[in-house]
């Protein structure tokens, strides 16, 4: 044996789990933890008078500021004014786009005459538009809500004109082997096909409709979010400011609270 | 009642204008309470049969007739499709439901109708269950079940058992023998799957590869009712052996052809 190569030395290897890092861990005390930390910095520097109040004000001072606000009812009236033009621009979009998306979705005629303008029209971004709305509709609220209205009717029409058109074939197969005609088919298969792509419209949309709804009171209004936010910044008053930013980062997370919940409600197949 | 397949051609053109001969003048008759299958190698246009046949399709000429029936009405079919085709935004009473719900039915005789099939493929407790919860096998008895409920003049299987596990497909061979000897529903069965035709069928249509056209019909002489015996049967495995005799020559120019 001697002089012989020997193998080496090891006798047993074992097999070791080369994917482990794909099993994500989850760090439910981390996220609230690094939440509060930034927090406190924040805190501290303010407090330290390292960046002057009026640029960033503490955040305890910003919650005081808008407890006050709450306490004198003076925030209902913006939020409340912001609320309204939301849901009814909101309203008449998710309408009109769902009918919209299903005709040029199922029906070829709608779909040659709606399609190329839907193409043209849906790339202008929709606060440039807002002037020409103020020119037709008024200064009032009409404008405001129109915009809102255009602004999430796109993602809505282009989501379920999707969704339509990606309707298993199968399931119209079975419906139409069933004794189903055209127009029960839009109700009794398609609108169920499409409610997930609905729901992702519409948290989509809602988005939108908060970016356009503080850019319109901006231009042009006298309550509502953007204006308070554009007349606090007028008078230097950043701590209400900011304020208004909180409120709507809260508006955004509850909204998609709702639709989430929404959403399970009326998609119960779906596990 | 009796349905003719009348002398059935089907050419598909695409966009190009390139035409692919899918049937060639299929002709043959489904007669009252018969289980007749079609079996071929792949891709001899089984699928776009059935369609014409289930007026899901046009045919390029040719024409299926239900003879012997006072309607007005189209004449009513269902279809088991492969795939299952459940609605799965309805519980597996729903989907039973779902034809029964289109001919304006009575909601009483709706819930009487869909129980006696629901229990008929043996589904009792299932009904509030969603098609996500079912396995492959009990998604396919509640197709089944559907398609019965709508009471069809003929009921197509398309490839029913195909996407399911062998030993399922095993099974639900036997199950779907059960359901037919108590139903004795006129239905077309297809399938590429030459035992489960000889299993199955009271007649076997042989398909050749495309364009297909019928090589042969056999009447199957097994006595029923057909259980897990009979496929250790001579008989049985002399029919399995014929029909292979003529399709895996087609089968095998389909493999080189598609490889």
């Amino acid at each position: 044996m001697r002089g012989e190569r020997h193998p080496p030395l090891v006798e047993r290897a074992i097999v070791q789990d080369k994917a482990y890092f794909l099993q994500m861990k989850e760090h439910p005390y981390l996220s609230l933890f690094s939440f509060i930390v930034i927090l406190l910095v924040w805190e501290g520097v303010s407090r330290m008078a390292w960046v002057p109040p009026l640029f960033l004000p503490a955040p305890s001072a910003i919650l005081s500021e808008g407890w006050s606000m709450v306490k004198t009812g003076a925030i209902f009236k913006h939020v409340f004014a912001s609320l309204s033009r939301i849901l009814w621009g909101f309203l008449i979009a998710c309408s009109l786009g769902i009918l919209v998306g299903i005709l040029i979705g199922f029906f070829s005629i709608p779909e040659a005459v709606g399609n190329p303008i839907i193409a043209a029209t849906f790339p202008i971004p929709k606060i440039a538009i807002l002037p020409l709305l103020i020119l037709w509709l008024g200064i009032g609220e009409a404008s405001k809500v129109a915009v809102i209205a255009l602004g999430v009717f796109f993602p809505m029409v282009i989501n379920v004109y999707t969704g339509v058109k990606h309707v298993d074939p199968l399931l119209i197969k079975a419906a139409l082997s069933l004794g189903s005609n055209r127009a029960r088919i839009v109700r009794k298969v398609i609108l169920p096909s499409i409610l997930p792509m609905i729901f992702a419209g519409m948290k989509l949309g809602i988005g939108i409709a908060l970016l356009l709804v503080v850019a319109a009171e901006m231009v042009a209004a006298d309550a509502g979010i953007g204006f308070m936010i554009l007349t606090a910044a007028d008078l230097m008053q950043t701590k209400k400011l900011m304020v208004g930013l909180i409120i709507l980062s809260l508006l955004g997370i509850f909204f998609n609270w709702l639709f989430q919940r929404l959403e399970r409600l009326f998609i119960p197949w779906k596990q | 009642m009796r349905v003719l397949i009348d002398h059935i051609s089907k050419v598909y053109v695409d966009r190009r204008g390139d035409s692919t001969e899918a049937l060639r003048d299929i002709h043959f008759a489904i007669e009252e309470n018969e289980f007749v299958v079609v079996v071929g190698p792949s891709g001899c246009g089984k699928s776009t049969l059935l369609n014409i046949i289930a007026g899901l399709l046009s045919s390029t000429s040719g024409q299926v007739i239900f003879e012997g029936i006072s309607t007005d009405s189209r004449p009513r079919t269902a279809v088991v499709f492969q795939e299952f085709a459940l609605f799965p935004w309805r519980t597996v009473f729903k989907n039973v439901v779902y034809g029964l719900e289109e001919r304006g039915m009575k909601v009483e005789e709706q819930v009487e109708i869909a129980q006696k099939y629901i229990s008929l493929v043996g589904l009792q407790g299932f009904e509030n269950r969603y098609p996500h919860q079912l396995s492959g096998g009990m998604k396919q008895r509640v197709s089944i079940a559907r398609a019965l409920a709508n009471d069809p003049l003929l009921l197509l299987m398309d490839e029913p058992f195909s996407a399911l596990d062998a030993q399922t497909r095993t099974l639900m061979q036997y199950e779907l023998s059960r359901i037919w000897e108590e139903t004795h529903k006129s239905l077309l069965y297809i399938t590429h799957n030459i035992q489960e035709a000889v299993f199955l069928g009271d007649r076997v249509v042989v398909l050749s590869r495309r364009p297909g056209r019928v090589l042969d019909i056999l009447r199957i002489d097994l006595p029923r009712p057909r259980g897990e015996g009979l496929t250790l049967e001579k008989r049985y495995l002399e029919y399995v052996d014929a029909i292979w005799s003529y399709i895996k020559g087609q089968a095998r120019e389909a493999m080189e052809e598609e490889g």
